[in-house]
């Protein structure tokens, strides 16, 4: 698994803190230590640097996005990213799906008492990073430490605020029979990174997280006048997951053919092993969107000029207002229903 | 994937079931044995490329429906035991007992950890030696050899801490005991492939003969199980009642020896209870007197008691293919996969379940031209 | 049942014919898996594997079977429609 490069060594003294103490949530001196030497240092800002309670700014005119979720992903470090980086695109990619700009984040942590600093310090550096390459600031947080035990290592939270510079509509509510369905890049890499680090069902594999951002590419879709329906982030629960969201919201059925669906080889074998269906598998990098499908030939073409979104593909359409479901054309050519997926996908046997 | 993806290919499906249509003139019931199999007809809609006359019925080839519910019960009391690390395939996590289930042990702090292989558990018994580790060996012939070496392994290596909970269960006797039913009306059998490629097909010529039914060993992709059928087709339509083999890729006429050697080494057969089907007389697996020690059952002195399935769960006239799923009144109502009543409804392999996710609102095309 | 995949061999280990185990690569996916059962399988044959053990060898000629009927079949399709 790689372990990110770093630039420097760890600014807080090792030797004298290797551990994340009791105390560093403590509001005293090492706390401020903690706060001045990695927050603070790395994720310097002047809105930041101004250390006051809260943050000050003006925003452009325009509607807010406000967005917050938090991140527990296990193992900490997993092939393509971190908790750190996942933390980062993760906020600013749901601010995306509005069709917002991102411009601040605020970043909570809940730290178990006894992480490795260095750990903590190598995940802030990624999140320095990830935010430097997304165009945010991260101009708030909060520390706090708990008891050995009563954590699991890591857990971080980010809030983030963005500009709506449209005046698209872009929700479930907005999509339509005839709509076209595109997808941003091929599917299942996150989840099944994550399963080949996993206890019990180590694998050896080059497939790594696609934890992205994808901000660009939909801001230059709203740019190019591109009619966007409606957005939504693959996360947990994959594919079938958003699509039976929005499917449901929306008051429509939404087929999809599986063979238009860009799955990588390694990905489809993992999948294979483990009796996993990669439209329920998580992604992190991946959006799904719903256009007018006027526009489908051209929104593709820019979502496949950006990075990431290379193997960008049409899957599908909206079909008709009805009970929500949502139908996948199988490789023979039947169909089947794509169902939400029920709780942690679990690998199968039979 | 080699070996795997080419068999899923759309347009020699169709070339497949253009020839079952051709030599199809009277109605049909064929038996799918293995669970496998039946996710794969349901995920890729192969029933739907079938004339309407052959009908597809579901069998009990599910290891993970057909536990009974004692067995689960008392894998859950022994996950409960401090001191005990409980391990499992993924898809036993989420099958109910009486009262509760294995993830909701886990939440409640039992530890219980998914393997993907059982001699995972014997390294995990190797690395905590201060703890129990129990494996829950549920399977059928396929899994044997797998738990057989595990067990196996274990007495090498003289471990003191590793046990297994064995529910290990026998497709031949299934299937006899399926056929002797009155009710029965299944005319020829797609027999579980990879059950095959451990057992050989040696057992099936007897039962064949008994019962005059076509017996196909068959695969788990789309041209396997297509191609299974056009074989069961051509068997039935010409009054032949024979054992063939269409999964010659991976199975031989006697199976794998070194394996059938292993399991022998370690397991007797014993009297078996089905959940929803009830207790089939030399059905299953029990580990020889040789390797009692580790034995879960006795191990922890675990007592045999009796458990009554929900009287609303139909799971046993589904398994037996004597109803299909939607016809029980439970189905997608009191019954669903978040809620099952039965097994049939929690293993993604279960007809139940399988029907509720793909087939709920029926809403599909076939594509014969 | 059994979920049971093909993977090729790419290395054989183990000091004895129950330890044997093999690296398998699965189109891109490696994970070993006990070859005890295949005593006659060697590194480069496809494996059929399940729970973290190989139950049987591919044969590649039978493999292709399924293919050969289809292509018969076309073929008598072709006569026919040529035909008088």
């Amino acid at each position: 698994m790689k372990i990110l490069e770093l630039n420097g060594a760890c600014p807080v003294p090792l030797a004298q803190y290797p551990q994340v103490l009791m105390a560093h949530g403590g509001g005293g001196t090492l706390m401020h230590q903690l706060v001045e030497n990695i927050f603070g240092k790395e994720f310097s800002n002047p809105l930041l640097d101004a250390r006051h309670d809260s943050a000050q700014f003006f925003v452009p005119p325009g509607r807010l996005a406000m967005t917050t979720d938090s991140y527990v992903v296990r193992p900490i470090f997993f092939p393509g990213g971190d908790i750190g980086s996942m933390s980062v695109h993760g906020t600013v990619n749901d601010l995306a799906m509005s069709g917002a700009r991102p411009l601040y984040l605020s970043c909570a942590f809940i730290i178990e008492e006894g992480l490795p600093m260095e750990t903590l310090w190598r995940v802030v550096c990624s999140m320095r990073d990830a935010a430097k390459k997304c165009g945010v600031q991260i101009v708030t947080g909060d520390t706090k430490v708990v008891d050995k035990g009563k954590g699991d290592g890591l857990f971080i939270n980010t809030t983030g605020i963005g500009v709506m510079e449209h005046d698209l509509e872009i929700s479930p509510k907005s999509v339509l029979p005839g709509d076209t369905v595109l997808v941003s890049g091929d599917l299942g890499r996150h989840g099944m990174a994550i399963m080949a680090v996993r206890e019990g069902l180590q694998f050896e594999s080059t497939i790594e997280s696609d934890s992205a951002p994808v901000h660009k590419m939909v801001l230059a879709l709203i740019k190019a006048g591109v009619e966007i329906r409606c957005l939504r982030d693959l996360t947990r629960g994959g594919l079938a997951s958003a699509l039976n969201e929005i499917a449901e919201v929306a008051g429509v059925k939404i087929a999809i053919d599986e063979k238009l669906i860009p799955v990588r080889e390694d990905v489809h074998a993992a999948c294979e092993m483990l009796g996993l269906d990669p439209l329920q598998v998580a992604n992190e990098g991946r959006l799904v969107a719903f256009v007018a499908a006027k526009d489908a030939v051209r929104a593709l073409a820019i979502m496949r000029r950006h990075t990431g979104g290379e193997r960008s593909a049409s899957i599908g359409r909206v079909m008709e207002y009805s009970l929500p479901l949502v139908t996948v054309r199988s490789a023979i050519g039947a169909s089947r229903i794509l169902d939400m997926p029920s709780g942690e996908q679990l690998p199968r046997i039979c | 994937m080699k070996y795997l993806d080419e068999y899923r290919d759309g347009e020699l499906a169709q070339k497949l079931a253009v020839e079952i249509h051709r030599f199809t003139t009277r109605p049909w019931n064929i038996m799918e044995v293995c669970g496998g199999q039946t996710h794969a007809i349901v995920k890729f809609g192969i029933d739907e490329l079938l004339p309407k006359h052959i009908t597809l019925i579901h069998g009990p080839g599910c290891p993970v429906c057909v536990t009974p519910l004692e067995v689960i019960d008392k894998a859950l009391e022994l996950a409960a035991m401090p001191g005990v690390i409980f391990t499992s395939f993924g898809d036993m996590l989420r099958v109910p007992g009486s009262t509760t289930d294995l993830l909701a042990v886990k939440a409640k702090g039992g530890d219980v950890r998914i393997v993907y292989s059982p001699l995972d558990a014997v390294k995990l018994a190797e690395q905590n030696p201060a703890k129990d580790v129990v494996f829950l060996g549920v399977g059928f012939e396929t899994t044997a050899p797998a738990t057989a070496m595990a067990v196996f392994q274990a007495a090498q290596k003289r471990l003191k801490n590793f046990s297994m909970l064995i529910s290990h269960v026998l497709v031949p006797p299934a299937i006899e005991a399926l056929m002797s039913s009155p009710d029965c009306r299944v005319q020829a059998f797609l027999a579980a492939g990879h059950v095959c490629a451990v057992m050989g097909y040696e057992e099936y010529p007897p039962l064949a003969a008994k019962y005059h039914v076509p017996i196909v060993v068959t695969g788990f992709e789309p041209l396997d199980i297509l191609q299974g059928i056009l074989m069961c087709v051509l068997q039935l339509e010409s009054g032949r009642a024979e054992v063939e083999n269409q999964y010659t890729r991976a199975v031989r006429r006697e199976g794998n020896r070194p394996a059938q050697q292993l399991v022998r080494e370690v397991f007797h057969v014993v009297p078996r209870k089905w959940r929803g089907v009830g207790e089939i007389p030399d059905s299953g697996l029990g580990l020889n007197e040789d390797y009692a020690a580790f034995d879960a059952e006795i191990k922890f002195g675990l007592a045999d008691h009796h458990v009554d399935e929900p009287a609303d769960c139909l799971s046993g006239l589904v398994l037996q293919g004597q109803i299909k799923p939607h016809e029980c009144p439970a189905f997608g109502g009191k019954c669903k996969p978040e809620r099952p009543l039965g097994a049939t409804m929690v293993s993604s392999e279960g007809a139940c379940a399988a029907y509720y996710r793909y087939r709920r609102h029926n809403l599909v095309e076939t594509n014969i031209k | 049942m059994c979920l049971a995949i093909p993977g090729k061999i790419e290395r054989i280990f183990g000091d004895s014919p129950l330890n044997r185990t093999g690296r398998i690569n699965f189109g891109g996916v490696i994970k070993e898996a006990s070859l005890a059962y295949v005593p006659e399988a060697v590194a480069g044959d496809y494996v059929i594997v399940h729970a973290g053990f190989a139950l049987s060898r591919v044969d590649e000629a039978e493999a292709h079977k399924v293919f050969e009927y289809l292509k018969r079949m076309d073929e008598f399709g072709e006569l026919a429609e040529d035909g008088p």
